[in-house]
């Protein structure tokens, strides 16, 4: 056993795990981290647009030293079916204050920078180790065991993202079944910078987020996402898995569809992949939240569950970063007391609770459920698909009122349907 | 229609320190097919394969570690699914 006992060990250098340490570090705490990827970042992957607000408390200005990429002031929501796309397109060219930016961008620079903020203020880093087991003495935990070897800590944090293996072995997490997950998959792709100005409509610095519900996840609860970087686009789709097994096509050929969808291909035209990826996404929300705190344990980022996914949008990293300040801020006041019991770090609850995470996770705990209406993710952008159709065709046939040209593509998906998913969807945002 | 895809030539552009003859996801002899047939379609690096003759063929070298079959069919036709030992699998150069 080792003599050295850390006030923390952290598992997981992705965004939750490297500001738990930073936060800790900062204030004098002894703090370790341990990774299984050769750097932090080496195993994370995103969609990749961050909501600033979060680090921005954290650290104000980040984004002047930060590896990000671009600026988010273009969004794009476009109804896609197999033949036709009705994009929604919004510039934002207003002065917003630093908490209400969001940027793109790449976790393996990202993460890494933020590691490297961590180590600056005292963190301790070992990569290239992978924990396997959680140490407990007495129903407390005590430390971690990695390659053999037994590390002590007074408190161990849990940022090991959404495949919560060390939080299964404590008992505080639930396997919960695959038909609330679903999964990413992202190609990288390269473009020179002045292509994707042109062919994006944004400037030097400034970004696209552009999100696609319907064929992309092929009918699915899902949709696909392109956002612009420098030097480069993260091009990719997240499809629900609770119908996968009846699905007509596999993830990667739906996004390869996808790719090559009319709309796409010439965004992409002459561009080089330079990395493919994939990840789960936590789906159920505030229905999946595990135990967060026990006697010595917090869990924090994806690993609890701390992820929004609103069908065509991912939201965890911003979620990751202030569970991860909560988790450290917890600690921190066990550390005062001298009492790292479940009890003596019960204040990460209340910091949550206070904190958008939970407010957030609330406010949206029946969009799961509305999410598993496939005509959202079917028959409304066929529908949306019709009506342009009907508008913008001229063919010497005698036109028809708008009204009665709605009425008769909205009685294709049902009124009834309508005004149900309609009241479903209103209250379940 | 569109092409097929082939995912090898993807993953053939990513960096992996693959950890010879220490497989991290082990399929059971004899799975339950239509749980096989869940992970054809999910997994995004297209490991679980069904040949022409119906056969199937797995191979966790490729794995991109996503979570996805452990989560959809961990229980019923996964013998182990870890993660590789420390440095080996993926690693994403950009992410
Ligand atoms: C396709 C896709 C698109 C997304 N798009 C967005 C988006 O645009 N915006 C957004 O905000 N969010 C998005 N998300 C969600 C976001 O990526 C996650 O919520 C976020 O990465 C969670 O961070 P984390 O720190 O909790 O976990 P992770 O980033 O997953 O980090 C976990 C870390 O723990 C390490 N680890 C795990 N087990 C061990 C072990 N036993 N020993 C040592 N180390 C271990 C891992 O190697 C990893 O480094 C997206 C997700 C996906 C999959
Ligand atoms: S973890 Fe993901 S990539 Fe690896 S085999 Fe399972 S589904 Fe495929």
């Amino acid at each position: 056993m080792s003599e050295e006992s850390f006030d923390a060990i952290i598992v997981g250098a992705g965004l939750a795990g490297c500001v738990a340490a930073y936060v800790l570090a900062k204030e004098g705490a002894d703090v370790l981290v341990i990774e299984r990827g050769n750097f932090a970042g080496s195993k994370n992957m995103t969609g990749g647009r961050l909501y600033a607000h979060s680090l921005e408390k954290i650290i104000p200005g980040f984004a002047k030293e930060a590896p990000i990429e671009r600026k988010v002031t273009k969004e794009k929501v476009t109804f896609l079916t197999d033949d036709t796309g009705v994009t929604l397109d919004y510039h934002n060219g207003r002065e917003q204050n630093s908490t209400q930016e969001s940027y793109t961008l790449l976790r393996g620079d990202f993460d890494q920078w933020l590691m490297g903020k961590a180590e600056e203020v005292g963190a301790q880093f070992i990569t290239g180790i992978r924990v396997e087991e959680i140490l407990t003495q007495d129903g407390k935990v005590i430390g971690v065991k990695a390659d053999g070897d037994e590390l002590t800590a007074k408190s161990v944090i849990l940022a090991e993202g959404v495949n919560p293996i060390l939080g299964e072995q404590l008992g505080m997490v639930k396997r919960v079944k695959g038909d609330v997950m679903a999964v990413g998959a992202k190609e990288l792709i390269e473009l020179p910078q002045e292509v994707i100005q042109d062919r994006f409509n944004v400037s030097k610095d400034e970004g696209c987020a552009w999100l696609f519900a319907g064929s992309p996840a092929n009918g699915l609860m899902g949709g696909g996402f392109i956002y612009t970087n420098k030097n480069s686009v993260s091009l990719g789709i997240v499809c629900g898995l609770h119908d996968i097994g009846s699905s007509s096509k596999t993830v990667p050929q739906m996004l390869e569809d996808f790719k090559n969808h009319a709309m796409i291909k010439p965004l992409i035209e002459g561009g080089k992949l330079l990395e493919y990826s994939g990840h789960v996404v936590p789906e159920a929300g505030i229905n999946m939240v595990p135990k967060l705190v026990d006697d010595g344990v917090l869990i924090a980022g994806d690993a609890a569950g701390f992820c929004l996914n609103l069908g065509y949008t991912v939201r965890g990293m911003d979620l990751a970063i202030a569970s991860g300040e909560a988790a450290a801020k917890a600690v921190l006041a066990a550390r005062e007391k001298n009492d790292f019991s479940a009890e003596g770090l019960s204040s990460y609850q209340t910091l949550l609770e206070d904190s958008f995470i939970m407010k957030d996770l609330k406010l949206y705990k029946d969009l799961p459920a509305f999410m598993e209406t496939p005509r959202i993710f079917n028959q409304y952008p066929k529908m949306v698909a019709d009506i342009m159709q009907s508008m913008f065709t001229v063919d010497g046939t005698p036109s028809q009122p708008i009204r009665k040209t709605l009425m008769k593509h909205c009685k294709e998906v049902g009124y009834m349907n309508l005004i149900k998913d309609g009241i479903k969807g209103v209250t379940s945002i | 229609m569109s092409e097929i895809v082939n995912v090898d030539v993807k993953l053939g552009v990513n960096k992996f320190h693959v950890d010879e003859g220490h497989p991290h996801v082990i399929l059971k002899d004899n799975p339950d097919m239509n749980e096989y047939r869940k992970l054809v379609n999910a997994c995004p690096a297209g490991l679980y394969k069904l040949e022409d003759d119906s056969s199937i063929r797995f191979d966790s070298a490729g794995c991109l570690e996503c979570g996805t079959c452990k989560f959809l069919c961990g229980e019923t036709i996964l013998e182990k699914w870890e993660y590789p030992r420390g440095t080996f699998g993926i690693e994403y150069r950009y992410g």
